[in-house]
This record gives C-alpha cells, sequence and structure tokens, in this order.
C-alpha cells in the first residue's frame, strides 16, 4: 500500500471572527462595559439573564428599551460546576486550573454560565457565593468578566474599574472573536498516490474496474458510478484548456501570481475530467477554449501542487470542439 | 401515513481512520447498505446525508461524501449539517409525500484528525458561550452535575451505566471501547471532568453508518421482515443551559409521547447518550426501566460515537434486532446541540 500522506491544518479566521450583536445583546454587552450585569423581567415576571431577543419559552419579543431592564447581581450562586484541569490556551481566560460554573446572579431566575477562579476543585461547590472580577479595561464582551471569584461569609466583591466614556462612545454593536482550529489530516490512499505521482513529476489518476472513464487527481471513486479507482492508471501532463477565467482580484491566495492572471480546466490527455491549473507564457487576452497546453513542472519537485507551476501553451494546433465539448 | 421501514443498515466505526479519506471510508459502508437493501442502487429514490464540516476544517466539505454515491445521472439529494438521524427524518417526510419509495441516508465523521471537544463549541451561542471556550465535555459535566445534586443519583450510579456499556459492547464488532468491567473498575478511574470520570465520556471514534428505507409493499418485498417506523418525532428546547432544567429533557419526554413510546411494550432502546448520565436522565425521560427493556445493548455511544452518524447508528441497532427477531418493538432516540438541547424519538416494529 502507498505511504499516505498526512498534513497539519488550521483554520482560523484572521483578526477574529467579527459579528453585529443587535441592540438587546448590545445593551447587555454595554452594561457589561459598564460593570453590570443588565437582566430583562419577562411577561411571566422571571428575570432572565443574560436576555435574549425573545422569551425563551414563549419565544415573544423582547424590547431593547422599556422599564422591564433591570440589574441583577453581581453577587450570585453557584448552581452547577466541572474543574477545568487543563485550560487550554489562546481559549480560555485564565492560565490556571478554573471551573465552569453555572451562576445565578441575585435578583435573577435564569443562570449564565463563565470561569470561576477558585484556587482547586475544593474551592466550589453547588450554593458557592461568587461575584465577577472585573477586568479593568472592558470593550463589551462577555469576557469583561475575566472570572467570577468565591465570596467568603458577608464579604462584598471587588469594586470594579471605573469605566471612564470616550465622548463619543457608543453602545456595543459587535464582537470579535478569534478562533483557530488545529487538524492532523490524512490524504487517504487514492490522493496519497496522486501526491506521491506529483513528486516524481508524474500525473497519477484512477479508474474504477467498471469504467474505463480514468480520473486525474482522483479522490478515491469514480463519481458517476461511486465505485472505488481501485485501477492506477498515469495520465499525460498535456491537455486542451476546456474553460477559464481571467483574474483581476489580487491578494485571492498566497500563492496567486500578480494579476491579471488565467485560472484554467484543463482536460489533460488520457483523463476524463478536467483538472485546474494556471496558464501562463502568455498574454491573458491570447488564452482560448481548445488551446493546447503543457504542465510546466518546478525545478525541485515535491509531493504536493508546487510540483506543477503553471501549464504554458504548446503551440500544437488548438483541439476540435467535440473532443472537450462534454467536460464544459 | 404511508407505512416505512428500515431494510438495511451497515455500520463501521473505529478509534482512529488514518489510511483512507473521508470519502474513501464511506464507500463500503454505502455500497453494503445498497447491496443489503436488495434495491438496485439506481432506483432508490432518494439520499440524504449527515456530516459536519469543521470535523475536516474545510467549508462544503459534505459535498466530497457524494462521490461516494455515485451521483450520476444526477440523483435526487439532500444533506443536513446535524447527526444523520436528522437526515433519516428529511427523508421519512419525503417518503411520505408519495414522490419516492425508497431513500439512503448515511452520516459520516472523524472525530480524530481535530480536537472535537473544543470544535463543538463552535455550535454554542457565539455571544455569551463561544468566548468562554467550554468544551462539549465541559458541558456535559455541568449537566451531569446540575443532575447529581438534584436527583439523588450518585456517582456509583453513572459507574454503572458506564460499565453496562462496555460489557454490552463486547458482543459489538464495531465497539472501540468494550470490556468485562465492573463499576468498581470504573469508579477507581480519576475524575477528569468533575463529576465524570474517562469511560463515562464517549470514546473519540471515526467511522460512518448508513440505512436504507423503504415504503410499504417495497419494503416486504426486499426484507424479510422490515423494522417499520411507528412513530419518529424530534423535539428542541433553549439553547442557553441558564434557562432550561438540566436535569430533566422535556424535549425527549414530549418527543417520546408524540412518537407513542409508551403504546406497547418496550423490548429493546439505543439512546443516543454520549456521556453516562444522558442516559439515565434519556431513560427517565422515556419512561423506560432496565427491567422491561434492554437498554443499549451495542453498548451505545459510550462504545462508539463515530459524531454525525452515532444517532443514525441507533435507529440502526434497534431495526437491525427487530428484523433479526430478537426484539418486536424498540425504541431508537438521537440527540443534537449542547447538553441533549434537540432530541429525536424513533418507535420501530416488526410485523
Amino acid at each position: 500500500m502507498t505511504d499516505v500522506f498526512t498534513a497539519h491544518h488550521v483554520i482560523e479566521y484572521p483578526g477574529g471572527y467579527t459579528r453585529s450583536v443587535g441592540p438587546v445583546i448590545g445593551r447587555f454587552l454595554t452594561g457589561l462595559r459598564d460593570a453590570k450585569l443588565l437582566a430583562v423581567k419577562l411577561a411571566d415576571g422571571r428575570v432572565l439573564v443574560p436576555p435574549t431577543e425573545y422569551d425563551p419559552t414563549t419565544s415573544a419579543e423582547v424590547a431593547a428599551d422599556g422599564d422591564h431592564w433591570i440589574e441583577v447581581g453581581p453577587k450570585g450562586t453557584v448552581q452547577a460546576f466541572t474543574w477545568v484541569a487543563e485550560p487550554r490556551a489562546g481559549k480560555h481566560g485564565l492560565d490556571k486550573p478554573f471551573a465552569f460554573a453555572l451562576i445565578r446572579p441575585d435578583g435573577a431566575d435564569t443562570a449564565l454560565l463563565h470561569a470561576v477562579d477558585c484556587g482547586s476543585a475544593d474551592g466550589i461547590r453547588i450554593g458557592s457565593r461568587v461575584a465577577p472580577r472585573w477586568r479593568a479595561e472592558r470593550t463589551g464582551t462577555i469576557t469583561d468578566i475575566e472570572a467570577f471569584v468565591p465570596l467568603g461569609d458577608g464579604e462584598e466583591p471587588e469594586p470594579a474599574t471605573l469605566h471612564v466614556p470616550a465622548e463619543d462612545e457608543q453602545p456595543v454593536t459587535g464582537i470579535n472573536v478569534p478562533i483557530r482550529l488545529e487538524y492532523e489530516l490524512t490524504a487517504g490512499v487514492a490522493t496519497s498516490r496522486y501526491l506521491k505521482g506529483l513528486g516524481e513529476g508524474k500525473i497519477i489518476g484512477g479508474r474504477a474496474p467498471s469504467s474505463d472513464d480514468v480520473y486525474a487527481a482522483s479522490r478515491g471513486t469514480d463519481p458517476k458510478s461511486g465505485e472505488p479507482t481501485s485501477i492506477e492508471v498515469e495520465v499525460q501532463d498535456t491537455g486542451v484548456i476546456t474553460t477559464f477565467c481571467v483574474v483581476n482580484v489580487p491578494g485571492l491566495s498566497d500563492l496567486a501570481p500578480e494579476i491579471p492572471y488565467v485560472s484554467a480546466q484543463i482536460l489533460l490527455d488520457g483523463a476524463n475530467n478536467c483538472f485546474f491549473g494556471l496558464i501562463r507564457g502568455i498574454s491573458v487576452d491570447d488564452v482560448h477554449m481548445g488551446q493546447r497546453v503543457k504542465a510546466k513542472w518546478a525545478d525541485e519537485l515535491l509531493p504536493d501542487h508546487t510540483s506543477i507551476q503553471w501549464f504554458e501553451p504548446t503551440g500544437d494546433p488548438d483541439a476540435d470542439y467535440e473532443l472537450y465539448k462534454d467536460y464544459l | 401515513m404511508r407505512d416505512v421501514a428500515v431494510v438495511s443498515y451497515v455500520c463501521s466505526t473505529t478509534a482512529r481512520e488514518a489510511v483512507h479519506n473521508e470519502t474513501e471510508m464511506i464507500v463500503p459502508v454505502l455500497h453494503e447498505a445498497v447491496e443489503k437493501s436488495g434495491i438496485p442502487s439506481k432506483e432508490i429514490g432518494f439520499v440524504c446525508s449527515g456530516s459536519l464540516d469543521y470535523l475536516q476544517g474545510g467549508p462544503f466539505a459534505f459535498v466530497s461524501g457524494l462521490d461516494a454515491v455515485g451521483a450520476w445521472p444526477p440523483v435526487r439529494e439532500s444533506h443536513v449539517e446535524m447527526d444523520a438521524a436528522w437526515a433519516l427524518y428529511e427523508a421519512w417526510v419525503a417518503i411520505q409525500t408519495g414522490e419516492i419509495d425508497s431513500a439512503l441516508i448515511y452520516g459520516f465523521g472523524k472525530s480524530s484528525p481535530g480536537d472535537l471537544h473544543e470544535i463543538m463549541a463552535l455550535q454554542l451561542d457565539p455571544y455569551y458561550l463561544l468566548p468562554l471556550w467550554p468544551s462539549m465535555v465541559d458541558m456535559a459535566a455541568l449537566q451531569a452535575s446540575a443532575f447529581l445534586a438534584a436527583n439523588g443519583s450518585t456517582e456509583d450510579d453513572l459507574a454503572e451505566v458506564a460499565a453496562r456499556s462496555q460489557r454490552n459492547a463486547q458482543q459489538n464488532p464495531n465497539a472501540v471501547r468494550k470490556g468485562n468491567v465492573s463499576a468498581a473498575d470504573v469508579l477507581k478511574q480519576p475524575v477528569t471532568h468533575q463529576p465524570l470520570r474517562d469511560a463515562d465520556i464517549f470514546p473519540i471514534t471515526d467511522g460512518s453508518a448508513a440505512i436504507v428505507l423503504a415504503a410499504g409493499d417495497l419494503a416486504r418485498k426486499v426484507s424479510k421482515r422490515p423494522a417499520w417506523i411507528r412513530g419518529i418525532e424530534h423535539r428542541i428546547e433553549a439553547h442557553s443551559l441558564g434557562v432550561r432544567d438540566l436535569t430533566h429533557s422535556e424535549s425527549t419526554r414530549a418527543a417520546g409521547v408524540a412518537a407513542g413510546v409508551a403504546q406497547g411494550r418496550v423490548d429493546v432502546a439505543e439512546l443516543h447518550a454520549q456521556f453516562s448520565h444522558e442516559e439515565l436522565i434519556l431513560a427517565e425521560a422515556l419512561g423506560l426501566d432496565a427491567a422491561n427493556t434492554k437498554i443499549n445493548p451495542s453498548g451505545g455511544a459510550l462504545a462508539a460515537n463515530a459524531v454525525m452518524s452515532a444517532g443514525l447508528a441507533r435507529i440502526g441497532e434497534v431495526a437491525q434486532r427487530i428484523t433479526n427477531g430478537d426484539a418486536d418493538r424498540g425504541v431508537a432516540h438521537a440527540t443534537s446541540g449542547p447538553c441533549l438541547q434537540q432530541n429525536m424519538v424513533v418507535v420501530l416494529e416488526g410485523e
């Protein structure tokens, strides 16, 4: 069996994932910036924190303005908890073990989830009294509370640093949450065969025993029948441009050349599917359907897509439309 | 209502599928499910799948699953970004329209390539919860904490569930965690997510499952004993944990009533409990007790929990026992969302 390639893969939203929060959540977050826990009194008299745009029982609208908005807490009572022995770097706000807890602020009928910095797992129980430890610099996010902390009998919470609003300060309308996930992905058997081929200057495809159709860069099946492409077939590094586009948008990828450039679908000789490639070595105005092209291989071949730098015209006569019309 | 039955079920799970990509992983499962159904693949009226792109870390990752179906000539197809039990529900509704008589449903996913517990935080409320990054297990442990405090159950009761799962799983070739263990063995493990131990938490699992549904006479023609869907319902409750009663599953109870769970004997139940306390909550919500019902004879999701197909597999495990003649009537359950937020209940019967 072919050795299977793996890749370290990261998905990350540069600068964080930005969301609008709407007026109801925005008002709660604005309250956090002022070191206040705001709640809403619902039609049945229950006090909901953190507020949502709708009553969670009846789905009636909760208005962003009105005297149903009240302040609760900041002291509260732990309803449920668990211990986090290993904080996640870059995600959790504390870099030492802590508890996650459902905390019902005084005056509220619901609980909010937050971290509790209580030293050890023994430092918290259901019924523990806690209060927020506010960050000094608050921006209007749930993490403006760094964590809740336990309160001793009769102990009052530390007051928050006063938030001095800028002259033109507006209510909170959005948040930004960094998201980063990491993976060790497996290419699979068919893709690994293909990648290995690239490292040897070959384009490997496959076909299913029940069909004559050859798929360059097969993912492992004949997509028409779903049958495994168990038979390895090398295809040519020459082919025909079936369709293409001239890219005039800069910065689509770190690997993208300077604009304008051409991305094309190429029907490789010996294959029954199209292969993606860039077209260079010719003015973008001269690229056309049916044009014969050949891969330009990199000087250093690796088992990845850097091995084929681009395709360039061979100068041969154009292919007959009949040859590629079924691949458009 | 048209009579609809499960006529084929195939499942394949492992702790880590490090050789094949997702498409390659599901090919044998789909092909075997179709072959077992006795319905030629090109005659199946509808294909519906469930998967989660974040497991692969790529947008529209589910589309590659179609390469295993063989979507030419073009097939009628749909996808849910949920456990494939909800794909089965969609297929059941499609069959009710009378437009089609059969459907192939599959779910797939690998939990091993990334950090599943962290990935599942992305299903949470993005304003109040995600910025805090509570993991899937942290959330479940909060529910377990609330449940034990309110219910009078103890960690011993959780350990009984976890140990029985592993013992039952010894008969299940797809189980990734199994063994002849006792509750006392489980209690020797350290508590990792108070009050949960490793054995109380589902094992990381890669894999897929597939089911073929068929209506009425077609089902009778292709199966010696179709597992008829007599009731199917799903209900959801509020997302915020703080507004829910975590110690009971009202959505499961309501779905169970609507599906008609109590209208007959329940020989077998497969509950999508990913944590041992969830099984206790679910059994109570459905009015099941171990004296009259075999609960999770496959070992359940504590034995193998291939995310996005484990709920579908619960339906398949019950159907298989009915088709085999081991049971006449059974209940399957699937869940979605944090702490049993959304629940589906399916009642299956033999004739």
